[in-house]
């Protein structure tokens, strides 16, 4: 019991953490609060079935090709709206809303309502200490793990890091040393839409792919992100884990507990934004970041 | 007697006919009582009731979001709620509509107020989070305690209005009006009287200088919650007791996002302008969706017009059209038809020509 609440923990902490990590680059550098975020993350999944099980092609090469045309979509999404109406936080919000529903009905159109599954990497289980456990589901943990360092190495030691932290930091002075402001937020959103893809293409095998999919893990990413200080990178994988563990522990104890997932994310999310709304990492709001 | 009449008769030409927006909105009323008469398929006068219902709705998201600025994401929460309780109310207790709805929009109302509290500390993004998570949560516990609210199906059963088609579209007809009329005198910044309008622009234009201004701000925003509450309640009671069923979609992401396009394209920080956009778009969309391609594209027809209309006319279409056909007078501030050259009132020249 206990183990099986760890293994979930950790496989729904790390897509979390992979979904929650680009949202809040975003929202850091780019100031988008995008909500269509997950609705990239259903793209690749669709992406990466039609590769896998209509075009035939092998699992690695569709995988590939998922991420990078998910990315691809983020920043023409970003050049086509968002880059326009940035100034009005509103409209941002609510665009991005209608993307979101967009991606979902056209998904709708040409698939229907149907659940469909990815073919994991890795097939197979071992036993630890009595549970079974699946290598996808290792896979995916270890996946996200190691992206999750990748992204922080790219923040901290490469130039181009720096220059996207420096933008979150200060939008006109990063302009005047000479960074193209504009240029970094239509990457970051690119960045954020290949985090979206790596999530959904280790994540596809384990759970359904439907049109509908995208729900769900945008109000969990929501709370998470607000959890651990909107803008904070750190603070925001700390909370998908926490919250990750949160929903296993939910949904295996108590009964008619799967109705509750979003229900007990956003109490978590509206009482932090109540009682402490710098989040849990003390940032202070809308100041400091990563 | 004469007099009486011929005072009436220059009263309505000039208060009414000289000003085009309220000539469109006089000949639109009167067009809403003889609509029935033209118009005998009930398919339409349905649309037609749902319009009426949805108008009030769209026009107390715009009280909310478009004076006040506090955009709530979740305005389908007190929609929602008034109609479970209408039809809770109605169903378990017996009550008929007429107290059923009343109650409703209270409810709606201490709703409102309840997602009203994070807005006295939280702004922006963060305002438009939680409100958005309202109806998600509210929508969980639904389905938790299916023996009460129904679960996925709802409660379902709830009493008719009136009994005939004809006599619901009058009923909502006035409602609309009625509830349109005072939400519109509630938010009228020309008034002298009641000075809330202007004190909800003052907030959304910079809060802080309201208050230093010795407005209390959080006051009157909930005042703004209050009322918008009150009379999505309204709406959602109606919308309950004419579809006579109260279900989970009524919460749905969809239901807050619809009031939201409807108000944008109309125009916002009008209340007029959500009316307008109501009347055109919903009838428009339901018309499409009657064959089955147009039911499939609906949604993504709604998208579209939605992330068009905030990308190249963020003002909206009634304002846009208002401001062609309107001109103030740089004088004495009263509306003009753009046509004329001279106001109507003081002679002043309305269209400055440039001196070459």
């Amino acid at each position: 019991m206990v183990e099986a609440l760890i293994i979930n923990g950790l496989l729904f902490g790390g897509m979390y953490s992979l979904l929650a990590i680009g949202f809040s680059l975003v929202f850091g550098v780019a100031k988008i609060l995008n909500l269509a975020h997950t609705a990239f993350y259903m793209i690749a999944a669709f992406l990466a079935y039609i590769a896998t099980m209509i075009l035939g092609l092998p699992l690695l090469l569709s995988a590939i090709l998922a991420i990078i045309v998910t990315s691809i979509l983020a920043m023409v999404c970003y050049k086509l709206c968002f880059d326009r109406i940035k100034e009005h936080e509103t409209a941002v919000i609510i665009v991005s809303v209608a993307i979101g529903i967009l991606i979902q009905e056209v998904l709708l159109l040409i698939f229907s309502g149907h659940f469909r599954r990815i073919p994991p990497f890795v097939s197979g289980f071992m036993e630890i200490v009595g549970i079974r456990v699946a290598y996808q589901n290792i896979f995916a943990i270890a996946a996200s793990i190691l992206t999750l360092s990748g992204v922080w190495f790219l923040l901290t030691k490469t130039k181009f890091g720096i220059a996207l932290r420096a933008v979150a930091q200060d939008r006109e002075i990063a302009n005047l040393s000479g960074i193209n402001v504009s240029q970094i937020c239509m990457i970051t959103m690119g960045i954020s839409g290949i985090l979206a893809g790596i999530a959904a293409v280790i994540i596809g095998s384990i759970f359904l792919v439907s049109p509908l999919m995208w729900l769900t893990p945008l109000i969990i990413v929501l709370a998470a992100v607000v959890l651990g200080g909107l803008g904070s990178l750190k603070g925001s994988v700390f909370a998908a884990f926490i919250l990750g563990f949160a929903e296993a522990t939910v949904t295996c104890l108590i009964p008619g507990g799967s109705f509750l997932k979003g229900a007990i994310s956003l109490s978590v999310m509206v009482g932090v934004l109540l009682i402490r709304p710098e989040g849990l990492f003390g940032v202070v709001f809308e100041e400091e970041r990563l | 007697m004469t007099y009486y009449i011929l005072r009436i008769y220059r009263e309505f030409l000039n208060e009414i006919v000289a000003i085009p927006g309220r000539l469109i909105a006089f000949v639109f009323i009167i067009f809403l009582f003889l609509f029935p008469l033209i118009m005998m398929e009930s398919f339409i006068i349905r649309i037609f009731i749902l319009s009426a219902i949805f108008a009030i709705y769209a026009a107390s998201w715009d009280i909310l979001a478009g004076f006040t600025g506090q955009v709530n994401l979740g305005h389908a929460l007190c929609f929602g709620v008034a109609a479970y309780t209408a039809g809770l109310l109605n169903l378990r207790v017996g009550l008929p509509p007429w107290a059923t709805i009343p109650a409703g929009a209270i409810v709606a109302v201490i709703m409102g107020l309840i997602a009203g509290i994070p807005a006295l500390r939280l702004r922006g993004f963060y305002l438009s989070l939680v409100t958005l998570s309202f109806p998600i949560i509210l929508s969980g516990l639904i389905f938790l305690f299916p023996d009460f609210t129904g679960g996925e199906l709802g409660i379902y059963g709830i009493d008719t209005l009136s009994g005939s088609r004809i006599l619901d579209y009058y009923i909502l007809v006035l409602a609309m009006l009625c509830s349109v009329f005072v939400m519109y005198k509630f938010t009228d910044v020309q008034s002298k009287i009641i000075r809330v309008g202007v004190i909800l622009h003052a907030i959304r234009e910079d809060e802080i200088t309201a208050r230093a201004c010795g407005i209390d701000t959080s006051k009157y925003k909930m005042l703004a919650f209050a009322i918008s509450g009150f009379f999505a309640g309204i709406a959602g009671g109606f919308y309950a007791h004419f579809l006579r069923i109260a279900g989970p979609s009524t919460l749905e992401l969809m239901v807050s996002f619809q009031a939201i396009l409807w108000t944008i394209f109309g125009g916002i920080a009008t209340i007029y302008g959500a009316v307008a956009g109501v009347y055109i778009l919903y009838p428009l969309i339901e018309m499409i969706s009657l064959n089955k391609v147009g039911e499939q594209i609906r949604f993504i027809l709604f998208a579209l017009i939605l992330i068009l209309v905030l990308l190249f006319m963020p003002e909206g279409l009634i304002v846009w059209i208002r401001d062609k056909i309107e001109q103030i007078c740089p004088r004495c501030k009263i509306v003009n038809v753009t046509l004329r050259r001279y106001c109507r009132a003081c002679r002043a020249p309305l269209h400055l020509e440039r001196k070459k």
